[in-house]
């Protein structure tokens, strides 16, 4: 389960970079990143917590 | 007074002894608490103000390159190894040598420019909250409230991040964990999406574009311009009260070796370096549009939504914890207060302030000025760490003495704000330049000072000098 969430909030950062790369190349255009970067960092929330918690020790000081 | 020194004991009493073997932490959690914590809503507003100062594009990257380099050696040569050693906190450590009650005070200053730091990451979040209600933004030369809607945005907001801080603020920690790798992103991708638009069509483009239409050496009217010396020095000092300042030995007291300061270089290249020159560019895009160079605007025109959330996320997680700080310093001169209370006042406090966009457009200019208040305590920390071993001097002299006031430190701190004042004023070195003159200047006053307190005091009865007090 910690494998594939990884894997989701992976996607979620590749959403979130790879898309402006593709406008700088004019691949897609600007309002088709925007969406990718929003829908990138609803993957990344949704996933990301569970995941970093799992880690352990996260909220040790410092 | 002895009930405020009293309290401000009990609130740190959590940390009166030094960090034990097994709460020690591994470079992992350095690299990443340096990274998550440099990448903040402020990178938003920096960037677009060296735009504003008109540095020109080698003097950015180089000047950026260098003064980073700096404050990633302070932490390591000069806090990280004082921190590691006594494994106590600036409190603890500062409370030997300046005594109680010289430490409520650099505890008032402390909190009053936390509050000033989270004000202005209230203005920040507030710039992205507003934007779909067509707020409108403050320009880069706004000091006051400009409309209806920023007093409205700011206040909601300032409410918002205040009653968190209340409920407490380890949850948002949390999310600020956890938004960290995400944000950093952001940045970079919002920054790449907008090059097309100032003319960048391949990588070769960058440079000329660079220099012709983001940082082009010319200054807004009412700016200073920026050589690489400015940046240099404003690099290095932003976190002045930090590393030099020795704020950070409260974290690196975690740190297994010195050696881990050097991990302060993912907080200082990637939120810096990387976001200050991402956020550079988004603003120039904005001023050859003319549209609005408020953070979330600019935001926005590089990522859309994502960019809004970003700064949004960015501003709110670094101000809980400010907030939070802020409340646990003046908490020592509201006796009787709940903690509730305190957090409150210091919210309210906060949201004023935030109200007035020039602290958000002269964030510079308050940032060097916050790290300079604050870091003679650290030249006394250094000097007594240091130097005092080898000229013969007693370490710990306020804490060997019974005193509530020490002197030496209170002179230190306080004779070198004049001496930086009166540099400034009568020969003009810039705010931006003051903190290494004044590193020297506090260090000699508080070696000068103290040994004239302890040649006069060890000429008096053995017995006038308690072991401890």
């Amino acid at each position: 389960m910690r494998r594939l969430l990884q894997l989701i909030s992976g996607l979620g950062l590749v959403l979130t970079v790879v898309p402006s790369v593709l406008v700088a190349t004019g691949g897609i255009g600007w309002a088709r990143h925007a969406d990718a970067m929003l829908a990138g960092a609803l993957l990344w929330f949704l996933t990301a917590p569970f995941w970093m918690r799992e880690q352990g020790g996260s909220d040790a000081e410092p | 007074m002895s009930t405020v020194t009293e309290r401000l004991d009990a609130i740190n009493e959590f940390d009166r002894e030094p960090v034990p073997e097994a709460r020690l932490q591994g470079a992992a959690s350095f690299a990443g608490l340096y990274a998550g914590e440099h990448v903040a809503g402020t990178e938003f507003v920096i960037g677009p103000l060296f735009v504003a100062h008109g540095v020109a594009a080698r003097d950015l990257f180089l000047g950026l390159l260098l003064g980073n380099l700096l404050a990633v050696l302070s932490w390591t040569f000069i806090c990280a190894p004082i921190a590691v050693r006594t494994r106590l906190n600036l409190y603890w450590q500062l409370r030997r040598l300046t005594g109680p009650y010289l430490l409520v005070l650099y505890n008032i200053v402390n909190a009053l420019m936390f509050c000033f730091l989270a004000g202005a990451m209230i203005s920040v979040a507030a710039t992205a909250i507003g934007m779909p209600f067509h707020m409108t933004m403050p320009g880069l030369s706004d000091r006051y409230p400009n409309s209806l809607g920023w007093v409205l945005t700011v206040v909601v907001v300032g409410a918002v991040v205040t009653v968190v801080a209340i409920l407490g603020f380890e949850k948002i920690a949390r999310v600020s964990k956890v938004s960290s790798p995400w944000m950093m992103l952001v940045f970079v991708a919002a920054a790449l999406a907008v090059l097309p638009r100032l003319g960048v069509r391949s990588p070769g483009d960058f440079w000329a574009v660079a220099n012709e239409k983001i940082w082009t050496g010319v200054p807004m009217p009412g700016r200073v311009h920026f050589t690489f010396w400015h940046v240099t020095f404003f690099a290095w000092f932003c976190n002045m009260a930090m590393h030099i300042g020795m704020a950070d030995m409260t974290l690196l007291r975690y740190a297994r070796k010195w050696q881990y300061g050097l991990f302060s270089a993912f907080g200082m290249y990637l939120g810096h370096y990387i976001a200050w020159i991402a956020s550079g560019i988004l603003v120039a895009l904005a001023l050859q549009q003319g549209s609005e160079v408020a953070p979330g605007p600019i935001a926005y025109l590089g990522a859309g939504g994502a960019g809004l959330l970003a700064v949004v996320l960015a501003s709110w997680t670094t101000a809980n914890p400010t907030i939070y700080r802020a409340g646990l310093a003046l908490q020592t001169v509201t006796p009787d207060w709940r903690r509730w209370k305190v957090t409150a006042v210091v919210g309210g406090i906060t949201t004023v302030v935030a109200l007035f966009p020039a602290l958000m457009m002269r964030l510079l200019d308050f940032v060097a000025l916050y790290g300079l208040l604050l870091m003679p305590m650290g030249a006394v920390v250094f000097a007594d760490f240091w130097l005092f071993p080898r000229l013969g001097l007693e370490q710990h002299w306020a804490e060997r003495l019974g005193s509530r006031w020490a002197w030496p430190a209170a002179l230190a701190w306080l004779v070198t704000l004049g001496a930086c004042l009166l540099l400034n004023l009568l020969s003009g070195v810039e705010i931006f330049f003051l903190g290494l003159p004044g590193w020297f200047i506090a260090i000699a006053l508080y070696v000068a000072t103290s040994y004239l307190q302890q040649r006069s005091v060890q000429s008096l009865p053995a017995t006038r000098i308690p072991e401890r007090i």
